[in-house]
């Protein structure tokens, strides 16, 4: 066992670093009110930001927005570690640094796309030129996705796609739904289902806004009326969507902001020492005291479920049951975290970021908001739970 | 970075596992836990045959040269199988203790007979008070004769009745630093003014009091630096955190896999309870908290192998495991019902030694205020 970088890990990790300080804004990190595993205050979701454009394209031209792929794709030819190290860093920064198609479309193409398709997709993907969201739930279909009604009928050399999503975040400012589509209603519900990348610029697409409950534009509601795409948009076979989309939710709950838990918490410690009530400050009260060291601890047991996933990739083990934990783990570290910075901070965490007294741009306030959607998003803590028991430990289903 | 376990620690693993499963069936911790002695001479022999107790010394001390996680991998198991006895504190209170600060001579007399399973040692060190500061060690050794004499009333010693040396934790002189004064001694159990009173405890472990009445030690069984051995008492309750860590693990592991199999076994309303998501999402939250506490006990007992400093890593575990298994034997006896509120059933045996383990060296309060401190609140 070794519990420390390489020196090889370790000149990464620093060459991350520079690389952060000289090209992000420098008032970033402090403006950004981003809660740590939230979806609803990302800032790169709510518009088109030329800062983010800039830097995302930046990463992309060194490989990184794709750490872990070959060099021949666009990646930087790195291991999982590496890709870890990254995402540690950039999540500590709350750097904009990949999002659906990079870290969820992507490595499901190289698992399962043809060569044809890979070569279509990854390097547009690695270089940051293509955006995805997540076309999965339903006005009627959130945890039981193989009930999807959305169809998909073969005409020629297109599929004709009708339905209605719901939930895509950030759907307005991505370029292409990656899609879960009932392609043979006949077949028992998991098995007739495909996955798909439909352009949003398709005609027939209409994508109309939901306001999240931070009062931010985040989720859409997408209709689909006769939209027409090529088959060589099925990723892998017909019919076998489910299967890949199994895949991809792992990778999707492996995308866990770690370095975020950490900024935040330092910043509420931070507020608890310069707080001062009765003649002393808060980080001097026991009961404070207690509440945050609770919190540093279950940090450090996130950072290690993390690492231990990525230890696994890197030596061809299948982090499934991890990648659950980890999910449930951090998201419900999230909300956690929300409340005790709330008990800690008192009114002033009450305070969104509009006032002179406000305090941490108001990101408590928002993220107490924000830290429900951690545990119903890419498979509630229930679904969570039931893949650990199922899958990890063997329970029957019956 | 490598989080997995090397062959040889895989190796120990399961060598231990399947040594205790069959020399060491729960009929045997029943028949030792309502036993007075609380400890099978013959199966203490044997685990001294393996090298389980001079696995973590050097080779020249009769030991195996390994590390203390290869140690704390063996406590796992141990803490799997439950194993009355008196190794945790010959061997990680007293042996690593003697390891540290002993003098040559020292080590030479009583690491090789430790090793050989012939020395039973235990921690004398909490008192009434039942606090680890330096401020409740009021046992106070005066210098007579070249010699100490030792006065004092030491409470909650594991293992003590059975002990051949007792290492006792004393104040030697007083200023207003509490840790400042403090002197730890090796005294032979059989010394006169020395007695031994068995306790009856939750976890029947073998908890005693013992009382030091005018007890003489010789200067040369001074252990480390004569006024200045509080350092030395925090590194013992360091490494001894972490290896009740390592143990706790082991019997949170055991305590999911049992509730699992019977989980899958036992039908209710015509299905097998685990198919039931209150079963299922119980068993989840176990084994949620069996792998972070695995994780965390493995950073900090890989950190005091390297020897790297590790208050903050041992405080986040201990704090972190104590309730972590008190939380899964709790969840593991909702699963088994009513059979596992009875005597015959195994599942009462980890249920208190979680809540032992838990206290010894401090739960959860006490090791979140000193992550507190390590945090520079």
């Amino acid at each position: 066992m070794d519990f420390v970088f390489t020196e090889r890990e370790e000149a990464f990790r620093g060459e991350v670093e520079d690389f952060v300080e000289r090209e992000l804004p420098p008032d970033w990190v402090e403006k950004n009110i981003y809660w740590p595993a939230g979806y609803g205050t990302l800032a790169q979701f709510e518009e088109p930001s030329p800062q983010v454009e800039q830097f995302t394209r930046r990463l992309g031209e060194k490989g990184w927005l794709t750490v872990s792929w070959p060099k021949e794709y666009g990646g930087a030819g790195l291991g999982y570690i590496e890709q870890a190290i990254f995402h540690e860093r950039m999540s500590y920064y709350r750097a904009p640094a990949g999002e659906i198609a990079t870290r969820i479309g992507g490595p499901t193409i190289m698992l399962f796309g043809n060569e044809e398709m890979k070569k279509e997709w990854l390097p547009r993907i690695a270089r940051g030129e293509v955006r995805f969201w997540l076309a999965y739930s339903e006005p009627n279909v959130g945890s039981d996705l193989s009930s999807i009604q959305s169809r998909a009928i073969e005409d020629g050399d297109d599929l004709v796609i009708n339905g209605q999503k719901i939930w895509g975040t950030a759907a307005h400012v991505s370029h292409c739904a990656w899609m879960i589509v009932r392609t043979d209603p006949a077949a028992p519900p998991h098995k007739g289902i495909s996955l798909v990348i439909v352009d949003n610029a398709s005609p027939g697409v209409t994508i109309r806004p939901l306001i999240n409950i931070c009062g931010f534009h985040s989720f859409n509601e997408v209709f689909f009326d006769n939209v027409r795409i090529p088959k060589r948009n099925v990723v892998g076979e017909m019919n076998k969507g489910w299967h890949y989309l199994m895949v991809a939710l792992d990778f999707e709950r492996l995308a866990v902001p770690i370095g975020g838990f950490r900024r935040t918490f330092e910043e509420i410690v931070q507020f608890s020492r310069e707080a001062n009530q009765n003649g002393r400050t808060l980080s001097q009260q026991p009961l404070v005291r207690n509440k945050l060291a609770d919190i540093a601890i279950q940090i450090e047991i996130a950072y290690m479920i993390f690492w231990q996933t990525a230890w696994m990739l890197d030596r061809n083990l299948v982090p499934n049951i991890e990648a659950s934990l980890l999910k449930l783990f951090t998201t419900e570290l999230s909300q956690k975290l929300a409340n005790t910075a709330m008990q800690v901070m008192g009114h002033y965490g009450e305070l969104e970021g509009t006032s002179k007294w406000s305090s941490l741009c108001g990101r408590v306030c928002l993220g107490y908001l924000d830290c429900i959607s951690a545990l119903v998003g890419a498979g509630t803590s229930e679904i969570q739970r039931n893949i650990i028991a199922m899958r990890g430990l063997g329970l029957p289903a019956k | 970075m490598d989080l997995g376990l090397s062959e040889e620690q895989e190796m120990l693993k399961k060598s231990a596992r399947d040594f205790l499963q069959k020399e060491c069936p729960k009929r045997l911790v029943r028949q030792l836990d309502d036993s007075d002695e609380g400890y099978s001479i013959e199966l203490w022999r044997r685990m001294a045959e393996l090298g389980w107790m001079g696995l973590a010394f050097p080779e020249k001390y009769g030991g195996g040269g390994q590390s203390f996680l290869d140690l704390a991998i063996l406590l796992e198991e141990m803490g799997y199988n439950i194993v009355p006895g008196p190794f945790f504190p010959t061997i990680v209170l007293g042996g690593l203790a003697i390891l540290m600060a002993g003098s040559e001579k020292q080590k030479t007399e009583f690491l090789p007979r430790v090793a050989r399973g012939e020395m039973i040692i235990s921690l004398a060190l909490t008192e009434p008070s039942a606090s680890y500061d330096a401020a409740s060690i009021k046992t106070k050794a005066i210098a007579r004769d070249g010699g100490y004499v030792i006065k004092g009333t030491k409470l909650f010693v594991l293992n003590a009745n059975i002990a051949d040396y007792v290492v006792c934790i004393a104040r030697t002189r007083e200023t207003t630093d509490p840790e400042d004064g403090i002197t730890v001694f090796l005294v032979d159990a059989r010394s006169p003014g020395l007695t031994c009173t068995l306790l009856k405890t939750l976890a029947r472990d073998k908890q005693c009091e013992v009382i030091f009445d005018d007890v003489t030690v010789s200067e040369k069984n001074v252990l480390g630096r004569k006024d200045e051995g509080w350092p030395l008492v925090r590194d013992i309750l360091q490494k001894a955190a972490v290896a009740k860590c390592a143990e706790m693990v082991g019997g949170a592991q055991v305590a999911l896999d049992m509730a699992v199999n019977y989980a899958k076994e036992r039908v209710q309303f015509g299905r097998p309870i685990g198919s039931f998501q209150a079963i299922q999402h119980y068993c989840a939250n176990m084994a949620m908290d069996v792998s972070g506490s695995r994780f965390v006990t493995y950073k900090a007992a890989w950190k005091l192998s390297e020897g790297i400093p590790a208050a903050f890593d041992a405080a986040i575990a201990k704090a972190w495991v104590s309730e972590a298994y008190g939380r899964v034997a709790l969840l593991a006896h909702q699963i088994f019902g009513a059979i596992g509120f009875t005597m015959d059933h195994d599942m009462h045996l980890y249920y208190r030694q979680a809540k032992a383990a838990e206290i010894i060296f401090g739960g959860g309060d006490f090791h979140r205020a000193i992550v507190a401190q390590e945090l520079g609140l």
